[in-house]
């Protein structure tokens, strides 16, 4: 009990290496024997939420090594839900690929899941750390895991995620380098302390180059507009488990250590203020962006693709306005637009996996022949376009009251324009998918009574398109007992 | 079922009259290869519904507000339900509509030899469920999500026969809708930080602003929203495109549960949100009201051009709802009163001349009017029924299309503005103008097509009864539920009088 959160950290990390020999003894136990590791972790995730929830954050000190001189590992209920939330679409993306029977990967058993587990590691890390450095160490373990990862589906993939690579390895550099500044500041990488040392600083050169430096860095990691070029071929390529996890958790992962840093280590500084503000600008003007390349697209996942950007630019934007509610809401979104995405991408697999169709024009007919899956798709999709009362709604309410609270009416009006603008490209699909010219004669051959898709594909796309709806409704459980516990104090 | 349970659902009543047609949905997907179970479940469950609403009108009537625990949403917003007179109104109207529209769908559909039939009651379902949260949301908040639901439920019945023509429709139902949609979205959040976690309140909630210069325009964001589905010129076209639909969708929804919503929503922001005071103040209450002068005007102009029924009947349609929007506007205990009670008149008599046109199309396959000769003999009892909604509509006495605009004229007499009364006569005079020749074509006119008959039971009798309530309900407004005595309750609620008074 007392070492959980290492616990969820290094469990995965080092089974991860296990996986190849188990492979190699028994081919068919690998995928299991990951899913066994990932469903630890997922209960551990839980008695720690529970842990928090109860008593408070956990301050976990790494090796016994006190607070500023060791590193510290910090849960709060934000965090811990977030722990909760990425192993448990972990574990619904592998049963999933257990459905798929053949993987559309060129990765052997064993060393795909090594590097899911070693992707999954480096991301719980990302979200748990207390400390400046180590956060660059897990970045680059979860960049370096989801690497092999992405490029695993085809030739173009290999290209996709080469340029992806490039950029990442950049984007992490710059992260170091804006850490490096803070630390020759400081003289600590821990963030609590950094901040109180912070606090003293009058600022300057030094420190407006090192949040420039960092900002950028998390911002290319999250694709936020104009640095999101990698993401739309990467997702495009990636084979499809893969991709139901990374667009659902890796860029959500990096905005949330955008936020604390800028709200937990940051926070006060004129410099940070302006920079807040600048990022709001560009996140408004990448909402837009977003769904407008959205809109032209032709390729189902690169629509979804550009959709994300959109979407990121959401929490971006409720980071930068920074009061109570656009807080509330960016980090809602976090949650909201993990579990939508997840779906979104997983039914997309599932209607190329079963029919080919990638592009929109070849939907047509996909309403009959795979009715649960489209339905999933229409949920999340409504889901996304934030009508009440699914999730995205009300993330979206939550941000639209912060930015009236603020009076700035421009990124009002983007939100809404933006809403218009997804509905009209979710739109085309569904309506191609129900109401396209139908291919009677596959109609007719279908043989009734079977499922559409294995049941390990179905349940988790119905799961989390259920859950999209539900965390609507119930949202008001976790702004409550989660998102307020881990708001900064705003002035 | 233990005591306990029973108690709850008693007191949860309105929660159980809004779930009990999303709770039959499974039972209707299942027995999808049985029609008649199927339907069977349909009925039921609009029965049930019907039944739970009216057994709560003694308690409204009484001055009780029926409530459920609200379920919190976000900090301070709540979504709950909360039923007053207004509110109960418009559920009789739609619950009641519902049991007999059901009953002609079955008929209707089946002799239509409609396709998918399971999604358009299912689709259904989902509706009258939307509508009856419409009816007895107790904020914005809860209004909007059952708005929308309502918007998006009602595309795949716009859509159903799945022609590129019903695509087109639909694509142009869904733009208007959503569209307004997320302008309504951006005047609620307005409200939420202005006067934060305000429920409805007769007479309104926003008296401490009436200074403020955002209120117009926050109305007139208001107006837009619920607009659109009121077919407020010129916010109107997705309406007779929409009449694409089969026809128990045109009757249902686009003259009772649709429309209805959309002046419902209307009736709202003008009593319970604004509060006709307040509106008085901002001076916004003569435009709205000189914008449904218009509306009406020029709907019924523009439904002297349509030469197909159902288009015709839906121009129809945009100019009594705006009688609805007048009246509102007014603002007068009178005014208010007629438009509350005719969402209730004019969804008995335009139901009515659907059903008609849709036992028309199902007999004869005849949409367009000239077309209509010969029918007054062959199909009698349809066309008398035409007959009877036809001049309900144009306003004849002893019917009960009279008594609300006779309050509302009353009403722009009270409120200083008599000007709107011409409006009501010439509205009047061209709704005689666009109803005739359809009855003169039918009784006295000749056609080479094929002769019909009257369809079955399940279609003409649901037409004979709503024909009936157009002449009962015109002689006594108050029969049965009491539907006159709901209406003029809740406009005491809502209206201050003109003229203060001084007490004595």
């Amino acid at each position: 009990m007392k070492h959980l959160p290492v616990l969820l950290v290094a469990l995965p990390l080092f089974s991860a290496a296990l996986m190849p020999l188990i492979a190699a003894l028994t081919p068919k136990f690998a995928r299991l024997s990951a899913l066994i590791v990932m469903v630890a972790v997922h209960i551990g995730a839980w008695l720690t939420l529970k842990q928090v929830l109860d008593v408070g954050a956990w301050n976990y000190a790494f090796g016994g090594w006190p607070a500023p001189f060791g590193i510290e590992y910090v849960v709060d209920a934000l965090s811990g839900s977030l722990v909760v939330l990425i192993s448990l679409l972990a574990i619904l993306t592998t049963i999933y690929s257990q459905g798929l029977r053949q993987p559309n990967t060129t990765l052997r058993s064993g060393v795909f899941e090594a590097l899911f587990l070693l992707l999954l590691a480096g991301l719980l890390g990302i979200v748990l750390t207390g400390d400046m450095f180590n956060l660059y160490v897990f970045i680059e373990i979860s960049s370096l895991a989801a690497y092999p990862l992405l490029a695993s589906g085809n030739s173009r993939g290999v290209v996709a995620t080469f340029r992806y690579l490039l950029i990442s390895t950049i984007a992490a550099s710059f992260y170091l380098l804006g850490t490096g500044f803070l630390y020759s500041m400081t003289g600590t990488l821990n963030m609590a302390d950094m901040a109180t040392q912070l606090e003293l600083n009058p600022g300057g050169p030094a420190l407006a180059a090192a949040i420039a430096f960092i900002v950028v860095g998390l911002a290319i990691k999250l694709a936020l507009f104009p640095v999101h070029g990698w993401l739309p071929d990467v997702y495009t390529y990636a084979p499809t488990p893969v991709i139901g996890f990374v667009a659902a958790v890796m860029t959500k992962v990096s905005a949330y250590a955008l936020f604390r840093i800028l709200y937990f280590v940051l926070n006060g500084h004129g410099i940070t203020t302006k920079a807040l503000e600048t990022l709001g600008w560009i996140a408004g003007l990448g909402i837009l962006a977003g769904s407008l390349m959205a809109l032209v697209q032709k390729d189902i996942r690169r629509i979804l693709a550009y959709s994300s950007i959109s979407q990121l630019g959401y929490i971006v934007l409720g980071f930068a306005i920074g009061n109570t509610w656009a807080l509330t809401g960016a980090l809602l979104h976090v949650i909201n637009h993990a579990v939508i995405k997840s779906c979104l991408f997983l039914t997309a697999g599932a209607c190329q996996w079963k029919t080919g169709a990638t592009r929109v024009a070849e939907y047509a007919s996909l309403g009959r022949r795979l009715p649960i899956t489209i339905g999933a798709l229409t949920v999340s999709a409504i889901a996304l376009v934030g009508l009440p009362p699914t999730a995205g709604f009300f993330s979206k309410w939550y941000l639209a009251v912060g930015i009236l609270q603020a009076g700035n009416w421009p990124f009002l009006i983007i939100l809404i324009l933006s809403s218009l603008l997804s509905a009209v490209y979710f739109y085309r699909i569904v309506e191609q998918a129900y109401f396209g010219p139908a291919d009677t004669a596959y109609l007719q051959n279908q043989t009734s009574g079977k499922l559409e898709l294995p049941v390990a594909m179905l349940s988790p796309i119905v799961l989390l398109a259920v859950a999209a709806v539900l965390l609507g409704i119930f949202n008001q459980q976790i702004v409550a007992s989660v998102i307020t516990k881990a708001l900064p104090i705003l002035p | 079922m233990s005591e306990s349970l029973i108690d709850l659902l008693i007191s949860q009543r309105p929660l159980v009259a809004v779930l009990v047609s999303l709770a039959v949905i499974p039972l209707i997907l299942c027995s999808q290869r049985r029609p008649s179970l199927r339907e069977g479940w349909t009925l039921t469950a609009a029965f049930v519904k019907f039944a739970i609403i009216v057994s709560m009108i003694s308690q409204v009537t009484s001055g009780e507000i029926l409530e459920t625990s609200p379920l919190l949403l976000a900090p301070g917003i709540k979504l709950y339900l909360r039923v007053d007179a207004f509110g109960l109104l418009f559920a009789i109207v739609a619950s009641g509509l519902w049991l007999l529209t059901s009953l002609y769908s079955i008929g209707y559909m089946r002799r239509g030899q409609y396709t998918n039939q399971t999604s358009y009651f299912v689709s259904f379902a989902i509706c009258l469920s939307a509508t009856i949260g419409i009816a007895f949301a107790g904020n914005l908040l809860t209004f909007f999500i059952f708005y929308e639901i309502l918007t998006l439920a009602t595309y795949p019945l716009v859509v159903h026969r799945q022609t590129p023509e019903a695509l087109a429709s639909g694509k142009k139902y869904l733009v208007y809708t959503l569209g307004a949609g997320q302008i309504f979205l951006l005047a609620i959040l307005w409200i939420e930080v202005i006067a934060p976690g305000s429920s409805f309140t007769p007479g309104g909630f926003l008296h401490d602003h009436v200074n403020s210069d955002v209120l117009p325009f926050i109305f007139l964001l208001f107006m837009i929203g619920t607009g659109v589905k009121a077919g407020i010129m010129p916010l109107h076209g997705w309406l007779p495109a929409a009449m694409v639909a089969p026809t128990p969708v045109s009757a249902l929804l686009h003259a009772v549960a649709v429309v209805k919503a959309g002046v419902f929503g209307v009736v709202r922001i003008v009593g319970y949100v604004f509060g006709t005071e307040t509106l008085r103040i901002i001076n916004v209450d003569v435009v709205l009201a000189t914008i449904a002068a218009i509306s009406i005007l020029l709907a019924s102009i523009r439904a002297l051009g349509e030469v197909n029924l159902k288009r015709r009947l839906a121009y129809s349609t945009l100019g009594q709802l705006s009688y609805i929007v007048l009246g509102a506007a007014l603002g007068s205990v009178t005014a208010i009163m007629g438009a509350m009670f005719h969402i209730a008149a004019h969804a008995v008599m335009k139901i009515t001349l659907f059903f008609c046109a849709g036992s028309i199309d199902i007999a004869t396959k005849r949409t367009e009017i000239t077309d209509l000769g010969g029918l007054g003999r062959s199909m009698p009892i349809t066309i008398g029924a035409f007959t009877i909604g036809a001049a309900g509509l144009t306003g004849l006495p002893l019917l009960v299309g009279f008594i609300g605009k006779w309050n509302i004229g009353l009403g722009a007499l009270d409120a200083d503005l008599g000007i709107f009364i011409a409006v009501l006569l010439i509205s009047g005079v061209l709704n005689f103008a666009y109803f005739f020749p359809i009855l003169h074509t039918a009784f006295y006119g000749h056609s080479n097509l094929k002769p019909g008959k009257e369809p079955g039971i399940a279609i003409v009798g649901p037409l004979v009864l709503t024909a009936l309530l157009t002449i009962i309900l015109g002689i006594a407004p108050n029969a049965g539920l009491g539907l006159y005595s709901l209406a003029s309750q809740a406009a005491q609620e809502v209206a201050t009088p003109v003229v203060a008074q001084d007490w004595p």
